[in-house]
């Protein structure tokens, strides 16, 4: 049993792990906690299910398509309500982050309904419930295997991404020092909303990935795991990239040996407990660094 | 004509810090603004950079209009700034920081041959390469930032404070090589408290006073002069 909810938390962890990157990553740029990110992620897996639906795209294609959409939902959501706030108070950017995440529920309740729905019938090719490999009384499906391998692939391309290209040393450079990023010719706009764009790509196939495995959806999925990614980017120091892969794993793997052991109904407790621990006792995170907070900052 | 400011008012927050200057620069001059702390030195800089804009007034580049335009588009037209405080990027190593410096070029043989130019400047840069930013000292990060706007091939160099905290033996070395930059053909403009060795080793200076310039003339006068003498070098 041990194994097999290793193997669990692992997987669910590295889903933790796609959604916390993008807090992280937008954290690092402009120091917001996005709360709708997590909306984007819920976007995601309706996205999916409507290009099944209505355009009878094949599960790989509606991925896909979904991935690119909810990079343009991350770029309007940046350019339409936080860049006109830039030189606002950072609350202000926050606030509207809370506004955008009830705005993103409420239109997903008008267009799709409030009711949960499931993936349409056989959408999901049908070898992802098939059991790949049996080791230790494990047992891998199909689909385990693609979640694995999609999110690790993922990862290494992010990571690689950030500190290879020169778009990845542009967003760092905004990250350190945006005044100073402008002064060498970067547009520091432009790689704000393209960290969104990422950060949306990567949280909607998070969304599309849960939606298809625990066949549901419904337009409040956005809230629990966000929250939960969340946890995850503080746990590994929020602004880390590294930190929130690590820390969306650990979350994911102590969820699901708590659940596995105590019992299901502690699942989220779990992931509160781990950030208020957290927040108490290594309040910069894993690999986070303490800032003094200055006065202006707030 | 490089560079020409006509009556540039700027605003800093709620602060009129620029109540209108003007400031001429012709091309492969030495030009220092000096001044007292809060005269307005770096926000003349930051609003030829385009990171302030001015309310009123007028800033020419070559003959034509930048007034407004975003930093990122004045770095493109070739005017770079090395800001007070060096701002180097901390957790980027000392060839990532160069790297930035070039963010805007494409000519890739171009670029190989100003790295070159850079760690002939400043060896000591080529020792620290892969070494952060934030672990250098002083005096390397203000070579690693001059070392850094020199990699965007600038036509004009603006340079804010490079003498600030650094002890004189390094101000005087750091001066050197700002020299040897300027004969290689770039302009420069210098911002200084340190009004002796900025007079000393420009060719005209401007001295602002509470966002207004107070007075102007060759370098080698300036430093004769009685009033700056008094107010700036101490006498």
């Amino acid at each position: 049993m041990f194994l097999q909810q290793l193997v669990n938390g692992l997987i669910i962890g590295g889903i933790y792990a796609m959604i916390a990157v993008g807090y992280t990553m937008i954290y690092g740029v402009i120091q917001l906690i996005n709360f709708a990110h997590g909306e984007i992620y819920m976007l995601g897996a309706f996205f999916a299910v409507t290009f099944i639906s209505f355009l009878g795209l094949p599960f790989f294609a509606a991925f896909l398509l979904s991935m690119i959409c909810c990079a343009i939902c991350g770029m309007f959501l940046d350019v339409l309500a936080y860049r006109p706030l830039r030189e606002s108070p950072r609350l202000a950017a926050l606030i509207t982050a809370i506004g955008m995440s009830i705005f993103l529920q409420n239109l997903a309740m008008i267009i799709w309904g409030s009711r949960q729905k499931p993936f349409p019938h056989g959408s999901v090719p049908a070898y992802f419930g098939q059991i790949a490999v049996t080791f230790g009384g494990v047992n891998l499906s199909w689909f385990h295997i693609f979640i694995f391998s999609f999110t690790l692939v993922m990862m290494l391309g992010l990571h690689l991404t950030i500190k290879k290209t020169r778009w990845g040393k542009a967003m760092r450079a905004v990250a350190q020092n945006q005044t100073m990023a402008a002064l060498v010719g970067i547009n520091v706009n432009r790689v704000i909303t393209y960290t969104f764009a990422l950060a949306g790509a990567l949280g909607g196939a998070a969304g599309i990935l849960v939606g298809a495995y625990y066949n549901s959806l419904y337009p409040t999925m956005g809230y629990v795991a966000g929250v939960k990614a969340f946890a995850a980017a503080v746990l590994g120091g929020i602004g880390s990239v590294p930190g929130a892969m690590v820390g969306g794993v650990i979350l994911g793997v102590a969820e699901a040996l708590g659940a596995g052991y105590l019992s299901s109904l502690y699942r989220d407790g779990i992931s509160y407990a781990v950030m208020i621990i957290v927040i108490i006792l290594i309040p910069a995170g894993l690999f986070g660094k303490l800032i003094k907070e200055t006065k202006k900052s707030m | 004509m490089l560079l020409k400011l006509e009556n540039v008012k700027t605003y800093y927050g709620n602060i009129r810090a620029l109540k209108g200057i003007s400031i001429e620069i012709e091309e492969g001059e030495i030009v220092c603004l000096i001044g007292a702390n809060g005269a307005g030195k770096s926000t003349s800089l930051m609003t030829i950079s385009g990171v302030l804009t001015p309310v009123e007034g007028e800033v020419l580049y070559q003959g034509q209009s930048i007034t407004g335009l975003r930093p990122d588009k004045i770095v493109q037209q070739g005017i770079c700034q090395v800001p007070e405080g060096r701002m180097i990027f901390p957790l980027l190593t000392v060839s990532e920081n160069l790297d930035l410096g070039a963010y805007l070029r494409k000519d890739k043989n171009g670029v190989k041959a100003d790295l070159d130019r850079v760690f002939s400047l400043f060896p000591v840069l080529s020792d620290r390469r892969g070494q952060h930013g934030g672990t250098l000292s002083g005096g390397e990060q203000q070579m690693l930032a001059i070392g850094r706007a020199l990699m965007a091939r600038p036509r004009l160099l603006l340079l804010d404070e490079p003498s600030l905290g650094l002890a004189p033996i390094i101000v005087d070395s750091i001066f050197d090589i700002i020299r040897q930059i300027n004969q290689d053909g770039t302009t420069i403009l210098l911002v200084e408290q340190n009004a002796q060795v900025a007079l000393r080793f420009s060719h005209r200076g401007y001295v602002l006073e509470t966002g207004e310039i107070a007075l102007t003339g060759k370098a080698s006068d300036l430093l004769k002069n009685e009033e700056v003498r008094k107010a700036y070098l101490g006498e």
